[in-house]
């Protein structure tokens, strides 16, 4: 099963330009791009909340671009999480909240309980504790877990997260990043994580894409994203430091490889450059 | 009273009186800040540096313990508004703080409130556009900037009231990398150029690499103090409080476990090629 | 988009009615609707129709946008005209089963249609040539000798300005919000009157509980720079009166002398 989305172009100003994609199920997307780029736009265009000028897009091989699609079934597939989601809370309670969704899709009551239970369970939220409290008596990064429970919990397919760790301290983005890992691993959700922070997407996805000017500049495995670093300078965007660093030290002339980016990898390649040196 | 000294806090304690229970906000905190000096106060969400930060504007006031701003105390209901003036403070939410529909009608918000001759609001409205690179957004509305943008004229709408000293609330949090950079560049500029006291509070461990001193904040009490260097080499301590650590100082660490000969106190890009290169060519 | 709306629509064009002082423009307004209400004949008209159609020529505003601000207010126009053309008694000039068309019902509702047509466009004229945050300051300082009475002067023209400031930025709240909740399969558009109403809940308690927040936000940012009222407060541009004002004035006097004239002859 494919999703392809092919929004073509032109678009009105400062959107997109001729699109072409396709995410296969189960993969995990990091998007990125400087603000402006196109990338919440592009977003927007995959649930249907915005309407491609030309050009077509199908979701796990239904196309929705097409007149006479049924919205909520799309939505239902795609669950979008907007950037700072807890502002969207309204209800009395976390579990009135969060069964907003799935009520909307027309489910039993019975049904909708217990997908609030296993929705909150996802988002490491005590439902005993919590579903009858106020979200907003709730701290700032249960307030956003909140809200992510109520899209999970319309059972989607394919999960796009805007920005969903803005704002928080280092303690709440891991908990959340980690807690994404887990929707793909164990529940094999399609991932699509919107985010500037290169170390965070390095760390996580399998894909990156690159989102400059409304069109798609670089799209790779993490690795070979970074080591066009230059490119993405260009583009208003840095690297993760472990990836400049082997870049400098290329620059010295030593020969290390420029596609890693995280600590333990760029240890383990520089304990064996450093004794390759030793046998030598 | 020294003069040097900008900020004095002592034995600061303070609680938010809730509806049924009070929260132990700040925790006997002591803190000095001499005159030009950068410091970063790091820390979680809910660690109480956000409340310090309004302390230090007489926005809150010490339940215990006192907040002398140039030797005037801020419980002193007479010294409020020159405190105001000579801290100022810039805000996270960069819509939030924005007053007027015109740029230059904003950063005269301060002065106006001041009582200032609308020549000199004039010349102090235009320098402090031209210290945040603003200068040409004049005549533009707010809403139709961009998030760093929108920070650099708080920044210059605070800069217009002249003060000694200037107090960020996370001011990089709702920004994207760009965004982050304006504003870093510009705080930095202001204490450099101009000598500007800058008190800055974040959980972006990498803006605190610059500064002359970082602060650390948890559970309402100052549990770190020191240079960068001191503070980042502390790598597992950090880590316990679930705070970040330069990607190259979390390396530096890694390489020592492997007993490789490099220091610990190691923060940029930089140092860490010259340390490499250094062990290459000796080895 | 929601975003795209316009508030105030000003046309910026630097003409020398742009540049008047805004007190100098309200007043004029006062008067011209004022003068407006004194006329009886179509003679009066004629002034009107001098009057308006210099100022815009002067003010370099193209015709055709004048005019586009009538057009959501068509439908009171319509009203306005087909109420008096069938309620006047008089003459019968043509009868449609229980509604009677007089001769003076057609010279009423004419008469009366221009007069709202005029009023409109004199009106429209002011937010055109005004920007709101001069528009704003002008009322500030019309209303100030009012302050002795208690009227609040600063806090109204204070509250005027943050809600001009906040407008953008709701409108785009809205329209964000209002996406996450179609995204969760929220539905604004179909079923009754009810229905549609209690869909709004969704959208409204979010925006009023971050619009408290941003106010919430806003006062301490506002303290924090000193504001304290508007005692002893100054401000960057000190509206002034030139000579500019002076003719300005002298001339909308004329205008409301000739309508005096006028009333008074006919």
């Amino acid at each position: 099963m494919n999703h392809i989305y092919n929004p073509g172009s032109p678009f009105q100003t400062n959107a997109l330009e001729n699109i072409n994609l396709e995410i296969e199920t189960g993969e995990f997307i990091g998007l990125i791009g400087h603000t402006g780029s196109g990338k919440s736009t592009l977003v927007q265009h995959l649930n249907g909340l915005l309407k491609p000028t030309s050009g077509r897009i199908w979701v796990a091989g239904e196309e929705i671009t097409s007149p006479g699609t049924k919205m909520k079934q799309i939505r239902k597939k795609v669950g979008l999480v907007f950037q700072y989601p807890e502002h969207q809370l309204f209800e009395e309670t976390v579990y009135k909240d969060i069964s907003f969704g799935p009520m909307n899709l027309g489910l039993t009551d019975t049904e909708v309980a217990y997908r609030v239970k296993e929705a909150m369970e996802l988002v490491k939220l005590s439902y005993d504790d919590l579903k009858d409290r106020s979200p907003f008596d709730l701290s700032g990064g249960q307030r956003r877990r909140v809200a992510i429970a109520g899209v999970l919990a319309m059972k989607p397919e394919i999960l796009i997260l805007d920005e969903p760790t803005a704002s928080l301290d280092p303690r709440g983005r891991d908990e959340i990043l980690e807690q994404i890992k887990i929707f793909h691993q164990e529940f094999g959700l399609t991932i699509i994580l919107v985010s500037h922070s290169m170390e965070d997407i390095g760390r996580l996805v399998n894909r990156i894409i690159v989102m400059d000017g409304g069109k798609i500049a670089l799209t790779g495995k993490p690795g070979e994203v970074f080591a066009r670093s230059s490119e993405l300078e260009k583009m208003g965007l840095g690297v993760p430091q472990i990836t400049t660093l082997m870049k400098k030290l290329n620059e010295k002339g030593y020969q290390l490889p420029e596609d890693l980016f995280t600590v333990q990898d760029a240890r383990k390649a520089i304990m064996s450059w450093l004794r390759g040196n030793n046998h030598a | 009273m020294d003069n040097q000294h900008m900020i004095n806090v002592e034995g600061l304690t303070f609680v938010y009186k809730g509806h049924d229970s009070d929260l132990l906000a700040l925790d006997h905190i002591e803190l000095t800040i001499k005159e030009g000096e950068h410091v970063v106060i790091i820390g979680h969400n809910g660690s109480g540096k956000s409340t310090l930060a309004k302390q230090l504007n007489a926005l809150l006031l010490p339940t215990e313990g006192k907040v002398l701003i140039k030797g005037m105390d801020t419980k002193i209901e007479d010294n409020t508004w020159k405190i105001r003036q000579t801290a100022g403070m810039v805000f996270q939410n960069p819509d939030n703080q924005i007053v007027a529909t015109i740029v230059e009608e904003d950063v005269a918000f301060g002065p106006e409130n001041l009582g200032i001759e609308p020549l000199e609001i004039r010349k102090r409205v235009d320098e402090s556009l031209l210290a945040v690179d603003m200068a040409e957004f004049a005549q533009k509305a707010p809403h139709l900037l961009s998030g760093g943008q929108k920070q650099r004229i708080a920044i210059a709408g605070v800069i217009a009231m002249k003060p000694d000293c200037i107090i960020f609330d996370e001011p990089t949090a709702m920004l994207d990398p760009s965004g982050r950079r304006e504003v870093i560049k510009t705080m930095q500029k202001l204490n450099h150029e101009e000598g500007i006291t800058i008190v800055h509070i974040t959980h972006f461990m990498e803006e605190a690499v610059e500064a002359g001193r970082v602060v650390v904040m948890e559970d309402a009490k100052k549990v770190m103090e020191g240079t960068p260097r001191e503070i980042f080499s502390r790598v597992s301590e950090l880590k316990q409080l679930g705070l970040d650590v330069p990607q190259m100082t979390e390396l530096a660490q890694e390489l020592r476990n492997e007993g490789i000969d490099i220091p610990q106190d190691l923060l940029t890009v930089e140092e860490m090629v010259n340390n490499l290169c250094r062990l290459k060519s000796n080895n | 988009m929601l975003k795209d709306i316009t508030i105030g629509q000003h046309y910026p064009t630097g003409s020398i009615i742009h540049r008047l002082d805004p007190r100098t423009k309200i007043i004029g307004t006062f008067t011209f609707m004022a003068g407006l209400f004194l006329i009886q004949s179509f003679w009066g008209y004629l002034a009107v129709v001098a009057l308006l159609s210099s100022v815009i020529l002067i003010s370099r505003i193209p015709v055709r946008y004048v005019l586009k601000g009538l057009r959501p207010l068509m439908i009171l126009i319509m009203v306005t005209f087909f109420i008096n053309l069938f309620m006047t008694r008089g003459e019968i000039i043509f009868g449609l089963g229980p509604l009677n068309i007089t001769r003076e019902g057609l010279h009423q509702g004419i008469f009366m249609a221009m007069r709202l047509v005029f009023l409109i466009v004199g009106t429209s004229l002011l937010t055109l040539t005004t920007s709101p945050i001069t528009l704003t300051d002008g009322i500030e300082h019309l209303l100030n000798p009012l302050r002795k009475i208690g009227v609040p002067a600063h806090e109204l023209a204070m509250m005027m300005t943050i809600a001009l400031r906040f407008i953008p930025t709701l409108l785009e709240e809205t329209d964000k919000i209002m996406k996450a909740q179609i995204a969760r399969g929220a539905d604004f558009e179909s079923g009754n009157l009810m229905n549609r109403a209690k869909s709004l809940v969704p959208l409204l308690v979010p925006l009023f509980i971050s619009s408290f927040r941003r106010a919430d936000d806003l006062a301490m940012a506002m303290e924090a720079r000193c504001y304290r009222g508007g005692e002893n407060r100054t401000r960057l541009k000190a509206l002034k009166w030139h000579a500019m004002d002076g003719v300005a004035l002298v001339v909308i006097g004329s205008y409301f002398g000739i309508m005096i004239l006028i009333r008074l002859s006919f």
